[in-house]
């Protein structure tokens, strides 16, 4: 267990981030003087990172996971916030500062075609790579290349080729490989395997697991298969509408899920065991728009617990448990002892009867 | 090198629902030696080959495979929905008729009629000038002969059987106005205005997310329950299949590899292709260990290898293997395999049969 030397400065902390994306306004709407609307896209995140830790990010499109980890790598700016990597503050990094940090903290995507250059073969996408920040003289990329293909599990014969004449699975080694050519220290996975076929994902899972191991790399594994994430990660953080709604270790959140949300989700993911259906629906209702959140408890228009203080107050994520040694965290008024005693759930708190999926 | 089709016993599975068409034994669709071949650039691509099944009044037929295994396009074959130069043949017999041989005219009362179709992303199969309310009306009209008030009427009726609020108000509204799972469900009540005897949906929840799968899941279960609808669900998600079906069709290659209910499937797979998928899920209490992944990948159609189009996959594979193509046969009690070694496959791993780990 990496996570057990728990108090050890944590690689990257996250306080209170918070991005909106501005809806393009019509003419009419700015000469009525009416407020630009915002999609709410991160909402007042706290998250910590370990060295050498699987952290699974979770959630349902919309609640800004995506985001997260586009903001972490600086595609986006942040409207508030503050990201720390190490020592490093990492929303206002320029210029050099910036490229070194980019490389030491890499992003693969989850449509590998899409973030491929066509027209280039993927030893020339390797090179770029090794070039652009300097990580080996001309005369050794080759080398280096070789290396990259042969870490992956690509054939030599590949980096003459280009992207299109390679399968689904074999597209995200290449991503893989570009991302590992600037010997990163994390990477930032978004929805790696979500496109590839059952069998061909637990492959690119394998090599990630490998990889890990070998290059004790920190790994933010971004998807909404809970199947995979409860396989991958130490760590599990759960967003809605982008706000994160609980954090706990893997096995806390999959065994005692505490916010609703959660419990919710874990519910509705449909499990292998045909004999255990049921028949009505975990949860009902939509996600509202981010673009109109409810106030206070994001998740109250559809929880079933939720009660008057959920309506007035945004939920702080708190620490209930300390279960797994990092302790679980949950945002959540049920778990306020400062709530209507009647309301809170503390001490004789009665779970959903989630349904663990594996 | 067509299997011999059998109809399986598993009444226990349905939810014993009323036998209100025909005679309870009768399969409501017959499918024999299906056969779909699209001409390419580079040659015949010959993606459904000879696909056999029977499917019972009131089943949940899930016809599982990975992309590119022809599961859709047998879907689509099956209400004719293929145009030249694609070509169709064998019998897709429904009622007593081949759809694949009856004149347009009568097809078109078949189609969206007795038989109706969901597709993955609604917004394709919406028409985003007509109101909700028109399209589901325009059905209405065409196969249930009801209009004016009383279309509107069963209009409402059928969005508020959807579990969608306010369904009055909502039949006003253009597609673009609902969000992806109202589109869902409104693409199902378009579906069955008809009342139809069978549904075929195409990846009906993939793009939704996992909160309105389960929604969208378990509402066509009921109406399966409330209307005696028999459903062929088409996924590649081993988990819809687990918590949604009855019976299991598993193509490979542009075939049937096995057929076999859903519990027996989940408990025992007895196809190698069927085994190393369900293998390589992740299981409880195998925590970041690795993963057993099938190597390679899929075959290319338009140079299958002789013999078993799985074979240069197969952890099984021997020599018995590479020479014919084997068919389609019972191997046990309503279970068909397509696999040499049906009998030589290890029993599924704890990891998907034993959830105690899991809890």
């Amino acid at each position: 267990m990496i996570l057990t030397k728990t108090r050890e400065p944590a690689l990257m902390e996250i306080h209170g981030l918070t991005k909106t994306f501005p809806v393009r306004q019509s003419l009419l709407s700015r000469w009525r003087g009416q407020p630009v609307r915002k999609v709410q896209a991160l909402t007042d995140v706290h998250l910590s990172v370990q060295r050498g830790e699987t952290l699974g990010i979770v959630g349902e499109s919309g609640c800004g996971k995506s985001t997260l980890a586009r903001t972490l790598v600086r595609l986006y700016d942040a409207d508030s916030g503050e990201v720390r990597y190490e020592q490093l503050d990492v929303l206002g990094l320029r210029g050099a500062a910036l490229r070194q940090y980019n490389r030491r903290v890499q992003m693969i995507f989850q449509d590998p075609y899409s973030s491929l250059n066509p027209r280039m073969t993927v030893g020339q996408v390797l090179r770029e790579a090794l070039s652009v920040h300097k990580m080996r003289p001309p005369e050794t990329q080759d080398a280096r290349v070789q290396e990259l293909l042969a870490l992956v599990g690509l054939p030599p014969q590949a980096a003459g080729r280009l992207p299109h004449e390679f399968s689904g699975g074999q597209r995200q080694r290449i991503g893989i490989a570009r991302a590992l050519a600037l010997e990163p220290e994390c990477l930032i996975a978004d929805e790696l395997v979500s496109a590839l076929d059952v069998s061909v994902q637990a492959q690119v899972v394998n090599l990630l697991l490998e990889l890990q191991e070998r290059l004790g790399l920190t790994v933010l594994f971004v998807a909404h298969d809970l199947r995979l994430v409860r396989h991958l990660s130490h760590r599990v953080a759960v967003m809605y509408l982008g706000r994160v709604v609980e954090v706990a270790s893997t096995e806390a959140m999959f065994t005692q899920p505490k916010h609703p949300y959660t419990q919710a989700l874990l519910a509705a993911a449909p499990t292998l065991d045909p004999s255990r259906r049921t028949a009505a629906p975990a949860i009902t209702g939509e996600l509202p728009s981010p673009l109109n959140v409810p106030s206070g408890c994001a998740f109250r228009t559809r929880c079933p617990h939720a009660f008057d203080r959920c309506a007035v107050e945004r939920p702080a994520l708190r620490t209930v448990s300390q279960n797994g040694g990092s302790g679980q965290e949950v945002a959540c008024h049920l778990y306020d002892p400062a709530s209507d005693p009647a309301r809170a759930l503390t001490s004789g708190l009665q779970p959903l009867p989630a349904q663990v999926p594996q | 090198m067509t299997g011999v089709p059998v109809n399986s016993g598993d009444a226990a599975l349905t939810q014993a629902a009323p036998q209100r068409w025909g005679s309870a034994d009768a399969p409501l669709l017959q499918v024999r030696d299906l056969n779909v071949r699209i001409p390419t650039p580079a040659g015949e691509l010959h993606a459904v080959r000879g696909v056999n099944f029977d499917l019972k009044n009131g089943e949940v037929l899930g016809l599982v495979g990975e992309s590119g295994s022809g599961k859709s396009v047998t879907l689509r074959a099956l209400l004719r929905l293929h145009r030249a130069p694609v070509k169709m043949s064998g019998e897709v017999s429904y009622a007593g008729e081949n759809l694949l041989t009856m004149p347009e005219s009568r097809l078109r009362s078949v189609r969206g009629g007795q038989i109706s179709m969901i597709f993955q992303e609604p917004m394709t199969a919406l028409n985003p000038v007509l109101t909700v309310g028109d399209q589901i009306v325009e059905n209405l009209n065409e196969h249930r002969n009801l209009r004016g008030r009383a279309a509107l009427e069963r209009a409402a009726d059928l969005l508020d059987l959807m579990g969608i609020p306010s369904p009055k108000a909502r039949l006003a509204d253009y597609p673009h106005q609902f969000s992806g799972g109202m589109r869902q469900r409104a693409m199902i009540a378009i579906a069955l205005a008809s009342e139809p005897r069978l549904l075929l949906a195409d990846e009906p929840t993939t793009a939704l997310d996992v909160t309105i799968q389960d929604q969208i899941l378990r509402l066509l279960l009921k109406l399966r329950s409330e209307l005696n609808m028999s459903i062929i669900l088409v996924t590649h998600d081993l988990g819809v299949i687990a918590q949604t079906c009855d019976r299991v069709a598993v193509m490979y290659g542009g075939r049937l590899v096995e057929t076999a209910t859903v519990q027996d499937l989940f408990r025992r797979p007895l196809h190698a292709y069927s085994l190393g998928l369900l293998q390589s899920l992740p299981g409880a209490g195998q925590h970041r260990r690795p993963l057993q992944p099938i190597p390679g990948g899929p075959p290319n159609l338009l140079s299958l290898p002789p013999g078993c189009p799985f074979a240069p996959r197969c952890a099984f594979v021997t020599e018995a293997c590479l020479g014919a193509e084997p068919p389609l046969v019972e191997v046990a009690p309503g279970r068909l395999s397509a696999c040499v070694h049906f009998d030589r496959l290890p029993p599924l791993g704890e990891a998907v049969s034993g959830e105690e780990g899991a809890r």
